[in-house]
């Protein structure tokens, strides 16, 4: 493997004007990205800016509509994430994509081991791995050991080993410390750094602002699919950052919130709860009263609501009327959670409208059977028509299946995680009246979301998670910079 | 479309007739009736299992099992008939729970569970027999499989009871499982429990069809051989997904009429009934592989969220 020379001053990484639209929506216009050699540009955005699709782009997932990539000087036409490999560029996912069960060379060298008369030649891969190891600084761990022994951390290093084995001159790392401990983050740092020195263009995707200002040079910030600024990270501070990602109009209508004499007794409170990804929650919600949760990728908000729902339990502290240690005894207790994946977690796809919404009623046994079309009715499904799958519905339509199938048992407590999550914007509306009708009736909602318009335009208060704790409280209407603030900033800052 | 295998069904009995017309008077078809009357009975059981995403392999050794111990502690003694009944109904109960219990809480796949509990039994039969079954059935048991109007009827209300089932709460709680068991948890659901009950139906599904076939077929150590197969194609046959959550009680015990339908053809054209293992293999590798090309069309839906997942 040839060492690249070092020059600062050659883009090796130049996309000018890219735009991508998904079925209609414009997703990406007019997007410029440089990457230098030995230099580490952050992407930074909020969810649904375009930073992955721009990633994908790159990596030849997706094709753009319109302009050009060059590496190196040279423009380059992906039609296939192996011709981007072939180009140079190599991606760690979030998820990262290792077989455990496998060695850390045969993993570096999957689909295109070395043969030596037709057979594997272990040798020269375990070879060839433990030098790209040793150039890592990396001896935690060696070239034989299996991938499913190693903790996350080391994981990312094989990732990045099977990335240089390729020769890759870009690496784009997808929050890579998202699911990294605390001391893990600091072996990535050294990481990143020695390829740096290797000459490697590094693009960082975070919305972890202190590893923005430690590791980049240079930060891009997209918002709505477009470029809003491009800075030297050291000509930047926090605040601007965050103004430049966020500060939008509300985009659309929300219910009017709750009057002070709307919000009534405490219906669920939680004192000093915690389990392993959650630590010293405090929260109590009331009836009438629709609390907003916000944080990053990787703070904890799934876990808080499958905890409160008993489905992932907390392990102490104490919480009335009950803290469940399942979902039947939470159930129970009134409570009920709209989950983030719907197709996953919310609904049997290949089953009707009418058993759909009649689940829960009938898992507690609690008959509601009568009710199933006022129910559909008083959701606004659209045709309201129980016998059919529910797999050929719309997002929105289906989401409003869910809200009847926990409507059957008439919960105190209702807890949604990412409501409007996949659902198109006229739905979006209907959803967000339908939430507000519920806590206006006396239920206390809890309610997770990553789109923070949706948050300050739904909520009467919001709560920030960061790192599995609640971190601070803002009032209705807070606007997306405070509430970034928040969930961003670390200890330091 | 959900009931598409009446038709084929109707349409092999035609083929049968036109060589044996006897089959549509109604003493011929009731007698056709009386023949698959097991075989039905073990669909229904086997549905259960098999919407709720298991498989049970165990009802053939079961089966023999019943009909062994039967002609055993009968031992032609009238008066023993009806306490070894509940015997034998208790043991079909059991050997599902076992099945069940193995699956859903020690989370054994199905199918080696029910794999082990068939060769289990197969060698308990065999130690116990030693090869040569003892004993011989009351006349009072042998009727419940001979007689055509006893056969019927014990059909019919084992017919009801399982349409019945699929209607009431635990039978669509059960289907919603099989269909998406993580949505189905999150909802309150006893996933566990209402698999294990499955198991439990296939189980006595086993020992009812056993105490038929005993009065049918007579006492063998053979008597049970390969009938969880031919289960399992009449309810891949009804259009029941393997994997859960789709298909209807109805069509499996259609399906079961259907490959019965098909060995009696079969044996009336003289094709060897060696032939038969063939023609259900041929059947559950063609339904499969008829339900796995609609499959891709799942993964390549647009998910609107996709664009904008970060």
């Amino acid at each position: 493997m040839s060492t690249i020379d070092v020059s600062l001053e050659v883009a090796v990484l130049s996309m000018r004007r890219i735009g991508k639209s998904f079925l209609g929506v414009r997703v990406l216009s007019d997007v410029d990205l440089d990457a230098q050699a030995g230099e580490v540009h952050a992407v930074v955005g909020e969810n649904g800016a375009g930073k992955s699709t721009l990633m994908k782009i790159l990596a030849g997932v997706h094709a753009p509509d319109s302009g050009t990539i060059s590496i190196a000087g040279s423009p380059v036409t992906f039609r296939h994430p192996l011709d981007a490999q072939r180009a140079g560029v190599a991606i760690i996912y979030q998820e990262l994509t290792l077989l455990p069960e496998r060695s850390v060379a045969e993993n570096v060298f999957l689909g295109r081991e070395p043969l030596r008369r037709g057979l594997v030649d272990r040798a020269a891969m375990e070879r060839e791995t433990s030098r790209l190891l040793l150039e890592l600084g990396e001896s935690s761990f060696g070239a034989r050991d299996l991938v499913g022994r190693l903790s996350v951390a080391q994981q990312q290093v094989v990732e990045i080993v099977k990335a240089l084995s390729v020769d890759a001159r870009i690496i784009v790392m997808d929050e890579p410390t998202a699911s990294l401990a605390e001391h893990e983050v600091e072996l990535l740092y050294d990481l990143v750094r020695r390829l740096r020195e290797r000459g490697v263009a590094i693009l960082y995707i975070s919305h972890r602002m202190r590893e923005i200002f430690d590791l980049s040079q240079q930060v891009t910030v997209l918002k709505d699919g477009v470029r809003v600024a491009t800075r030297a990270t050291a000509e930047v501070t926090q605040g601007e950052l965050v103004s430049l990602m966020v500060g939008r109009e509300l985009s659309h209508y929300y219910p009017p919130r709750a009057g002070p004499e709307e919000t009534g007794e405490v219906l669920l409170s939680i004192r000093g709860c915690g389990n392993a990804k959650l630590r010293d929650i405090d929260l109590e919600l009331r009836a009438g009263e629709i609390t907003g949760v916000a944080g990053l990728q990787g703070s904890g908000r799934t876990e808080l609501a499958k905890a409160v729902f008993g489905a992932e339990p907390f392990t102490h502290g104490e919480m009335t009327p009950l803290r469940p240690r399942s979902v039947r005894e939470a159930i129970a207790a009134g409570i009920g959670l709209v989950t983030e994946d719907r197709k996953a977690e919310g609904l049997a796809l290949r089953q009707s409208v009418g058993d759909n919404a009649l689940l829960v009623a009938r898992a507690v046994r609690r008959g509601a059977a009568a009710r199933v079309r006022e129910l559909l009715d008083r959701v606004r499904l659209a045709p309201p028509d129980p016998d059919r799958e529910v797999r050929y519905l719309s997002g929105g339509n289906q989401q409003k299946v869910v809200l009847a199938k926990w409507m059957t048992v008439s919960p105190k407590v209702l807890i949604f995680d990412e409501p409007t999550r996949g659902v198109d914007v006229g739905a979006k509306a209907a959803i967000h009246e339908l939430v507000r009708e519920l806590a206006r009736e006396g239920m206390a909602v809890l309610m997770i979301s990553s789109e923070l318009p949706e948050l300050i335009g739904m909520s009467d208060r919001i709560l920030v998670l960061r790192e599995g704790r609640l971190v601070g409280e803002l009032p209705a209407g807070s606007s997306e910079e405070a509430i970034m603030h928040l969930a961003a900033a670390e200890e330091a800052a | 479309m959900k009931y598409a295998i009446f038709v084929v069904l109707a349409l092999l009995l035609a083929a049968i007739a036109v060589a044996n017309p006897f089959i549509l008077e109604p003493a011929g078809f009731l007698a056709f009736v009386k023949r698959a009357a097991p075989l039905v009975i073990l669909a229904a059981g086997q549905y259960f299992v098999i919407v709720s995403g298991e498989f049970d392999l165990s009802v053939g050794s079961l089966v023999t099992v019943e009909v062994v111990v039967a002609a055993r502690l009968i031992d032609g003694n009238e008066a023993a008939t009806w306490p070894v009944l509940a015997l034998l109904i208790a043991l079909g109960l059991l050997v599902g729970l076992v099945n069940g219990v193995v699956t859903a809480l020690l989370r054994v796949p199905s199918f080696i569970t029910t794999l082990g509990m068939m060769l289990i039994l197969s060698g308990a039969v065999f130690l116990w027999t030693g090869g040569a079954p003892r004993g011989a059935l009351s006349q009072s048991f042998r009727v419940f499989g001979r007689d055509t109007l006893w056969a019927v009827l014990i059909t019919l209300a084992v017919g009801a009871a399982a349409v019945l089932l699929t209607r009431a709460t635990y039978g669509r709680t059960l289907i919603a499982t099989g269909d998406n068991e993580r949505a189905a948890a999150l909802s309150g659901v006893r996933v566990a429990r209402a698999r294990i009950l499955a198991f439990v139906i296939s189980g006595l599904a086993a020992a009812i069809a056993g105490i038929m076939l005993g009065g049918f077929a007579g006492v063998s150590a053979q008597v049970g051989q390969g009938l969880e197969f031919s289960a399992i194609t009449a309810v891949v046959l009804g259009g029941v997904a393997l994997g859960g959550g789709r298909g209807s009680v109805v069509a499996a015990m259609g399906g079961a009429l259907t490959l019965e339908a098909m060995f009696t053809l079969l044996n009336l054209y003289g094709i060897s009934g060696a032939l038969e293992y063939t023609v259900q293999g041929v059947i559950i590798v063609a339904a499969v592989a008829a339900g796995a090309v609609q499959l891709p069309r799942l993964f390549i839906t647009p998910r609107k969220g996709d664009a904008h997942a970060s």
